[in-house]
C-alpha cells in the first residue's frame, strides 16, 4: 500500500510539476529572448531600429533613400493572413487578447474579410512539431502572411522561411530574421511605462508603491519596464519608493494576487504590474488603493482602482505590415516602434488620478514624442548606487532590450 | 510585529482552498477511494460557484451550486470506479483533464457572452464573500486580525473540518465508513452498506473540494473569470493528506503552513535570506517527501491511513 501511495504521490508531484511548467514555458519565451536580443543586436545591429522609422540601422538598405520592397506585391483579394496564438484570445484580456484585438483592428482597417484571416490557438510555443503543425494548415488553406505571436515561434518560422520563400513570417518578440520573408516585431512599451509612473507617482500618500513583476532582474524586458515606471515616478515624487514582487511566472493567478497583497501589507498605496491577469488591479480595488494596468485597459476590471493601463495596440503594426505588402514595399526589416507610432501608449487616466496628472503625463509625452529626449537618456543611477548612463548619454537599443540588469535608485533593493 | 500579523493573515487566505480540497479528498479517501481528480472538481465547482455568484448575486447559492456541480462531477468518478471498477489513479487523472477542460470553456462561453467584454462579480456577493470578519471580535488588538478577520470561506472550512472529525471519531456511521476504507469485506460481512457509503463520501468529499474551486475563483482572483484559476492547487491538496495523515483537525494546521510556504517568497527580504523563489516553491513537496519517509520507518501501522486505499472491492471475489 505504502508502494502504491508514494507512486501516486511522486505521479502528483510529476504532473503538478509539469502542468506549472507547461504553463510558463508558453510564456517565458519573452524571457529567454533577452540573451538572443542582445546577441542579434551586437552580432548584426539589426535587431532594434533606433527610434524613428527614418533612422532605421544603416546596414540593411545600402541603397539609400526609400526603400525597395524585397517581395512581390500581393493584391488585397489575395491576401489570406495566418494568425499563430498561444493562448485564447477569448479570454478577454491579456497578452493573446490584444494581438488578437490588433488583428481585428488591421482587419476593419484595410477591410479584408473574415475568411482572409485563419487563427490557430492555443498552440504550445514550447512544442515544435505543433507549432509546425499549425503553420502548415495555415498554409495549406493558403495563407501567404503569417503573424506569430509568441516567442516560441521564432525558430520554427525561421525554418519554414527557407522552405517557403514566397510566403511571408513575421515573429513577434524575438530577435531573429532573414530580411526578406521573416522579420520581427516589438515596441518600446518602457516609454508608456514611464507616463504611467508619473500617475503613480502623484497619486501615492504613502509614498511606497508596489510592482508585481513576472521576471526577475535578470530579465531585461521586465526590468527594464520596471525601472522606466520607477522613473516616471522619480520624475514627479523623488521621496516615493518602488517595491517590487517577483512571481516567476507569465501567468499565475494565484501568485500574483499574493504578490499584490504582500505589497499592500507593506503599506504600498499604488500597485504597478507586469504580469498577465488583472489580479494585481483587483487586490488593489479591493484594499481601497490604486493601481497601473498592463496590456489591456485594466479600468474594465478593476474601475475604482486602475489609474490608467500600459497598453499596446498592435493594430498599428499589423495594419503597417499588411498594407506594406500589398503595397509591395514590404522590406523584411524588423520593427521596434513606440509611442511616437502609436503601438504602444496609457489608456484614459482615471478621474481619480491626482491633480494635474494629466499635464504632467502630456509633457513628458511632449518630449518623448518631439525625439529631443528618450526614457533611458541622461544620468541614470542604480539602486546600488552605480551609473550606469552618463548625462548627455542616452542607452543604445541593444541595451534597452537586453541589457538592463540593474534597478533605478528608487527602487528598494532588499 | 504588525507585518507578521499580517503575514499569518496572508498565510490563512492562502492555504484556504488547500484546506477544503484536503478536506474533501480525506473524505473520499476514508471510503477507500483514491481520487486524484481534486484539481478538476475544484475546477467545475470554481466556474458552477463563479458563474452562480455571477447571475444571482448570492454567496449561498454560489456555494451551493460550486458543490453540486463538484459533487456531480465526483459522481462521475463515482459511477466509474465503484460500479464500473474501473482503475482508480487513471479515471482520477482523467477526471482533472475534463474537469479543468470544462471549467475553462464554460467560462470563456460565458466571457463572449458578457458585454463588457470581462466577467466581474456583482456588488452584493463580493460584500458578502469578502464579509471582512465578525464585527466587534476584529477590533481586538492582535487576536482580532488573527482569529477574527477572515472571510466567510475560512470559518466554513474550519467548521466543516470539524464536523468531519466529530463525524469520524464519534458517530458510527462514520466508524462505519472508516471500515468501509480499511476492510470493505468485512464490513460487507457486518451489513454495511458497502457501496452506499463509498458513493456517499465520494459525492461529498468532490462537493468540498468544489467549495475550495469557488474560493480560487471568488477569493483569489479578485471576482473576475481567468481560466485556470485553481492553477494546481488540488495536487497540493493531494499531497497535503498524506502530510495531515487522514486527520481532519491536522488539515487545518497543514494547510496554513503550506499556505505560508507558498506565500514566504513575498515577503522575506531577499537581503536577509537570498533564496531564489524556486526553493518556496519546492517547500510543500519536499515536506511532504520527508514526512512519507518517516511514517515508512515507522513501525507501528498507521491506523488513520484506509487500509484498503485504492482497491477495488468486489463482493462476489471474496
Amino acid at each position: 500500500m505504502k508502494k502504491a501511495l508514494s507512486l501516486v504521490l511522486a505521479l502528483a508531484m510529476v504532473l503538478s510539476l509539469t502542468a506549472c511548467g507547461g504553463k510558463e514555458d508558453g510564456k517565458t519565451t519573452t524571457a529567454a529572448q533577452n540573451e538572443g536580443t542582445t546577441a542579434a543586436a551586437q552580432d548584426e545591429g539589426t535587431t532594434a531600429a533606433p527610434q524613428g522609422e527614418t533612422a532605421a540601422g544603416g546596414e540593411t538598405e545600402a541603397a539609400g533613400g526609400a526603400k525597395a520592397g524585397v517581395m512581390p506585391a500581393i493584391a488585397k483579394e489575395d491576401l489570406k493572413i495566418g494568425v499563430i496564438h498561444i493562448t485564447d484570445p477569448a479570454e478577454g484580456s491579456g497578452y493573446t487578447y490584444t494581438h488578437d484585438q490588433g488583428i481585428v483592428g488591421m482587419q476593419e482597417n484595410l477591410g479584408l474579410s473574415d475568411d482572409q484571416i485563419v487563427r490557430k490557438n492555443n498552440v504550445d510555443d514550447s512544442n515544435a512539431t505543433e507549432i509546425e503543425t499549425a503553420i502548415q494548415e495555415c498554409l495549406e488553406e493558403g495563407c501567404n502572411v503569417i503573424f506569430a505571436t509568441s516567442w516560441g515561434f521564432m525558430d520554427t518560422c525561421e525554418a519554414l522561411a527557407d522552405e517557403y520563400p514566397e510566403v511571408i513570417f513575421s515573429h513577434g518578440t524575438g530577435y531573429k530574421s532573414n530580411g526578406v520573408n521573416f522579420n520581427n516585431y516589438f515596441g518600446r512599451i518602457y516609454q508608456a511605462r514611464y507616463l504611467s509612473g508619473i500617475a503613480a507617482g502623484l497619486k501615492t500618500e504613502s509614498n511606497k508603491i508596489g510592482y508585481v513583476a513576472a521576471m526577475g532582474k535578470d530579465n531585461s524586458e521586465v526590468t527594464g519596464g520596471c525601472d522606466a515606471f520607477a522613473m516616471g515616478v522619480y520624475s514627479v515624487n523623488p521621496d516615493a519608493q518602488i517595491y517590487v514582487r517577483v512571481t516567476n511566472s507569465w501567468f499565475d493567478p494565484e501568485g500574483e494576487t499574493q504578490a499584490a497583497n504582500a505589497l499592500l501589507d507593506l503599506g504600498c498605496d499604488v500597485i504597478g504590474q507586469h504580469c498577465d491577469t488583472p489580479n494585481p488591479q483587483l487586490a488593489a480595488e479591493a484594499a481601497g488603493v490604486w493601481g497601473v494596468g498592463y496590456n489591456s485597459d485594466m479600468s474594465k476590471d478593476a474601475p475604482k482602482a486602475a489609474l490608467t493601463s500600459v497598453v499596446w495596440d498592435w493594430s498599428v503594426y499589423y495594419t503597417y505590415a499588411v498594407e506594406s505588402i500589398m503595397n509591395g514595399t514590404w522590406t523584411g526589416e524588423n520593427y521596434f516602434a513606440g509611442l511616437k507610432e502609436g503601438l504602444v501608449d496609457i489608456a484614459p487616466l482615471a478621474d481619480f488620478c491626482a491633480e494635474g496628472t494629466e499635464e504632467k503625463i502630456s509633457e513628458a509625452k511632449e518630449k518623448i514624442l518631439s525625439g529631443e529626449w528618450d526614457v533611458f537618456s541622461g544620468l541614470i543611477e542604480t539602486n546600488e548606487g552605480e551609473v550606469v548612463c552618463e548625462e548627455g548619454q542616452t542607452l543604445d537599443d541593444a541595451t534597452i532590450t537586453g541589457g538592463i540588469n540593474w534597478y533605478f535608485k528608487n527602487i528598494v533593493a532588499e | 510585529m504588525d507585518l507578521l500579523i499580517r503575514f499569518v493573515a496572508a498565510a490563512v487566505a492562502a492555504g484556504t482552498p488547500l484546506l477544503y480540497g484536503t478536506l474533501g479528498e480525506i473524505m473520499t479517501e476514508k471510503a477507500g477511494h483514491l481520487n486524484l481528480g481534486v484539481e478538476g472538481m475544484m475546477s467545475v465547482g470554481a466556474c458552477a460557484g463563479f458563474l452562480a455568484g455571477y447571475y444571482t448575486d448570492s454567496f449561498a447559492l454560489a456555494l451551493l451550486a460550486a458543490f453540486g456541480a463538484a459533487a456531480a462531477s465526483a459522481l462521475i468518478y463515482g459511477v466509474l470506479t465503484v460500479t464500473l471498477m474501473a482503475n482508480q489513479n487513471v479515471t482520477g487523472l482523467t477526471l482533472t483533464i475534463f474537469g479543468i477542460g470544462l471549467s475553462n470553456f464554460i467560462g470563456i462561453l460565458a466571457l463572449g457572452r458578457s458585454e463588457s467584454g470581462t466577467l466581474k462579480l456583482p456588488e452584493g456577493i463580493t460584500a458578502q464573500m469578502r464579509g471582512a470578519g465578525i464585527p466587534g471580535l476584529r477590533d481586538i488588538p492582535v487576536a482580532g486580525p488573527l482569529l477574527f478577520s477572515y472571510n466567510a470561506f475560512v470559518y466554513i472550512g474550519i467548521v466543516i473540518a470539524v464536523l468531519l472529525f466529530l463525524y469520524f471519531g464519534r458517530t458510527k456511521s462514520g466508524l462505519n465508513l472508516q471500515a468501509v476504507g480499511h476492510n470493505p469485506g468485512a464490513a460487507d460481512a457486518a451489513g454495511i452498506q458497502v457501496t452506499r457509503y463509498k458513493y456517499a463520501s465520494i459525492l461529498i468529499g468532490g462537493g468540498i473540494c468544489g467549495i475550495g474551486g469557488a474560493y480560487c475563483a471568488m477569493i483569489i482572483n479578485g471576482g473576475v473569470w481567468v481560466s485556470n484559476n485553481v492553477g494546481g492547487l488540488g495536487w497540493i491538496a493531494v499531497a497535503l493528506v498524506i502530510f495531515a495523515n487522514w486527520k481532519p483537525l491536522n488539515a487545518i494546521g497543514g494547510s496554513l503552513v503550506f499556505g505560508a510556504l507558498r506565500i514566504l517568497k513575498f515577503y522575506v527580504p531577499k537581503s536577509v535570506l537570498p533564496l531564489p523563489n524556486a526553493f518556496y516553491d519546492m517547500m510543500p513537496f519536499l515536506i511532504t517527501a520527508l514526512i512519507l519517509v518517516v511514517t515508512s520507518m515507522r513501525k507501528k501501522q498507521n491506523l488513520s491511513l484506509p487500509g484498503n486505499l485504492g482497491n477495488h472491492y468486489f463482493r462476489e471475489e471474496r
